[in-house]
């Protein structure tokens, strides 16, 4: 992995881009690591009964993709600062995961990445991830 | 329905709320530790050396295996227990969830979260949660239904009692707008038979043939018998010569971008977003709305030269659409 340092990214650069196939491992794989245990992230029978056709992805593997998907980016050297999530509809086992990303912002300090992922259902998470890269 | 007297009654009540902590401070059962970092990193799928991989992590810029930072608040989830549910609150932010519930406020929805890392968490380090009812909306409408924002603020503290991060975390209290759909048992399949598809175009007497040619492959507009003149989209007159007598001819499909605006958002279901909306002069001097597809909204100048096809959606409907060519 290589970093990328803070005067080689400029505002509107595009991120490469990535594709999850969400299924029922990953979001309950994703729910258990994250210790959550709330029963519609691993028991198909407990999401139905709340009206969807099955497990969802937890709101923190979704922040675990995003997180990821940053640092794949910029690599081992960058220092996540903050970010700031929107939450849409639910990803579910058989949606592909679809997530892109643009430097929306830069600072002296500071870049600010958007990163949007959707499904078939739409959106299913907007963030904004600010980072610190190495001068 | 609350009446008047008890919504204002209700309000009083979950205002109270506001400001407290929902319960004393929770101090993770495990100290970070690499074996739950490598859990995570398996599931996102996360290859970064610096979370795993002591050697490498050792010479960056975090001198040693570091914690993800969005796992901050898995440290100090309550776990196992969470599976049996909360029908008896056990803090203050159930209690809250309870008395709305009970109100009718049944459903649930997180929709915000916000997170500053002061610092990545270090193997061996004990986080302690502190989280407040930091606000309650006034009652509001949204598409989920009416209901309360209630924002919650957890700040994350080390051992030694300074902060890590902390975190806002908005969730929608909510009056479901209809009842839950009634689970599926159909198996597999399931949640593709939820998957949202293209809103499609109302279809009447004027203009059900135009879709119906489209459905059979061919792409067409409407001709005026009386005077030759043609016309899209379809309508039951010529504005040429007031004739109602008309037929139809099948375009080339060849024509040039006139003009196009690219849709973000909002972004409904069933569709790829950006859209490249596009109103095409067709050669045969008539407009057609559409969209441009595999071109980048970049890469979208007016007057370049477009050639339509006809698209099938996963459902079946068929549409025209456009592409460059050359
Ligand atoms: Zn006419």
């Amino acid at each position: 992995m290589t970093t990328r340092t803070h005067a080689s990214v400029e505002v509107g650069e595009e991120l490469p881009p990535l594709d999850i196939e969400t299924t029922a491992t990953i979001v309950a794989g994703g729910a258990l690591a994250s210790r959550d245990y709330t029963p519609v992230h691993h028991d198909r029978a407990a999401a139905q009964a709340q009206g969807l056709p099955d497990i969802f992805m937890n709101i923190l593997t979704t922040k675990g993709f995003v997180g990821r998907y940053v640092t794949d980016w910029s690599g081992p050297d960058a220092v996540v600062k903050g970010v700031k999530i929107k939450l849409g509809g639910p990803n579910l086992p058989g949606h592909t995961l679809k997530i892109r990303g643009t430097v929306s912002a830069k600072t002296d300090a500071e870049v600010e990445i958007d990163v949007a992922g959707t499904n078939p259902y739409g959106a299913h998470v907007n963030a904004t991830v600010r980072v610190v890269l190495p001068q | 329905m609350l009446t008047a007297d008890q919504k204002k009654e209700l309000e009083a009540t979950i205002q109270q709320f506001v400001g407290k902590p929902i319960g004393p401070a929770a101090t993770s059962r495990d100290a970070v530790n690499e074996a739950m970092i490598l859990q995570w990193c398996d599931a996102m799928g996360d290859t970064n050396p610096v979370y795993q991989d002591r050697a490498v992590a050792e010479k960056s810029v975090h001198g040693g295996i570091v914690a993800p930072p969005m796992m901050l608040d898995a440290w100090t989830m309550q776990g196992w227990d969470m599976h049996k549910g909360y029908d008896e609150p056990t803090n203050e932010e159930q209690r809250l969830h309870k008395i709305l519930t009970d109100a009718g406020y049944t459903g649930v929805l997180g929709t915000n979260t916000e997170q500053e890392f002061d610092r990545y968490l270090r193997i061996g380090d004990e986080v302690t949660a502190e989280t407040i009812i930091e606000g309650i909306s006034e009652e509001k409408a949204t598409g989920a239904g009416i209901g309360y924002f209630i924002t919650t603020k957890t700040t994350f503290s080390d051992a030694a009692g300074a902060q890590v991060g902390w975190m806002n975390f908005r969730v929608l209290k909510f009056i479901p707008k209809e009842a839950p759909q009634a689970a599926s048992d159909s198996g597999g399949g399931a949640a593709e038979a939820y998957v949202p598809a293209r809103i499609k175009p109302p279809m009447g007497h004027d203009n059900a043939w135009w879709w119906n040619e489209v459905a059979a492959g061919r792409i067409t507009v409407q001709r005026c018998k009386g005077c030759q003149q043609l016309r899209h989209p379809p309508r039951p007159m010529c504005p040429g010569c007031r004739s109602m007598e008309w037929d139809s001819i099948e375009i080339s499909g060849r024509g040039t971008l006139h003009t196009f605006t690219v849709i973000h958002y909002p972004q409904f279901p069933g569709y790829e977003f950006p859209i490249c909306a596009a109103l095409v002069d067709l050669e045969e001097g008539v407009r057609m709305v559409s969209d441009v597809m595999d071109c980048k909204p970049e890469d979208l100048k007016i007057g370049m030269k477009l050639k339509a096809y006809i698209h099938e959606d996963d459902d079946g409907f068929k549409l025209p659409l456009f592409r460059p060519s050359e």
